[in-house]
């Protein structure tokens, strides 16, 4: 495998879904090109920084309405329309 | 805090607000009331960030996680529970944001869109990050950072990179949710990845920024 060919193997790698004989031709790879290994560990801290970063609090008033909206439904309740 | 009180309904076992979404989902499609209020104050904060990311747009953003919300309690009688609860959520949710986006980018935007040029993901910044770059930041900072990255992603890219990567939806579920195939969700998680990549670079590499 080259360069080329683990970009293209990328996503699959790094979400652990690639076949083991394909996996291997990519560690084989990654163990002698510096370059691809940075390619690869920057793009797993990518994933891992914005799937750890916690969602920031609703605003008081975006969160004020959307739960006006919600007791006003739940006390007058409306029958399901599909 | 909770915010929700409806007159009338009886306080949750405890067991039930702190552990288990099955039990909450059955209660409030018993008519609990307080069990839906729970399930809303649990995924608020990430139904706002999933439509914000999605549309772009506070007020936008805003309407949709109110209606998804709305729509959730409305339809809970047909939530046949063979998905988690908030996997049903988040398909209402992406469902409002995509309308709201469809109709304020009539003539931009497409999620049927090919992904062109193929020579735009061979990645470019080649300088490790070192084993922590996010302790670098913050969090207020950090957060900033990432919205300010993802707001630069076209849509059909940023919409991929959020229900796969950010709310760990299944690779079909996001190709249903979004219409488009399973090798289009793949191809867009790519360019989505590398490019996010791309544009955290200047602020991980090298000597801290701020």
């Amino acid at each position: 495998m080259n360069c080329q060919g683990l970009i293209v193997e990328l996503t699959e790698y790094l979400d652990g879904a690639l076949d083991s004989s394909v996996r291997m031709e990519l560690e084989q790879h990654l163990a002698k090109c510096q370059n691809c290994r940075i390619v690869v560990n920057t793009t797993r801290k990518t994933i891992e920084i914005f799937c750890n970063a916690e969602p920031a609090p609703l605003p008081e008033d975006v969160r004020g309405r959307l739960h006006d909206a919600l007791i006003k439904r739940l006390e007058h309740p409306r029958p399901s329309k599909l | 805090m909770a915010r929700l009180n409806v007159s009338g309904s009886a306080p949750l076992p405890s067991s039930i607000v702190r552990d288990d979404e099955g039990a909450l989902v059955a209660a409030a499609k018993a008519g609990d009331a307080r069990a839906f209020e729970e399930l809303v104050n649990r995924y608020e904060r990430k139904i706002f960030r999933l439509t914000k990311h999605i549309t772009q747009n506070d007020a936008d953003a805003e309407d949709a996680m109110q209606d998804a919300f709305l729509k959730a309690f409305r339809h809970l009688g047909e939530f046949e529970g063979d998905s988690r609860f908030y996997t049903w959520l988040v398909r209402i949710a992406v469902n409002e944001s995509l309308m709201r986006l469809r109709k304020r980018r009539p003539n931009h935007f497409s999620l049927d869109e090919p992904v062109k040029g193929e020579e735009e993901n061979i990645p470019r910044d080649l300088k490790d990050w070192g084993p922590s770059p996010e302790q670098r930041y913050e969090k207020k900072e950090l957060g900033n950072i990432l919205s300010k990255v993802i707001e630069q992603l076209e849509p059909i890219y940023r919409a991929v990179f959020v229900l796969r990567d950010v709310e760990d939806i299944s690779t079909e579920d996001t190709a249903q949710m979004l219409g488009i195939s399973i090798s289009a969700v793949k191809s867009r998680l790519l360019r989505a990845r590398l490019k996010l990549r791309e544009m955290l670079h200047p602020y991980f590499q090298g000597s801290p920024v701020h």
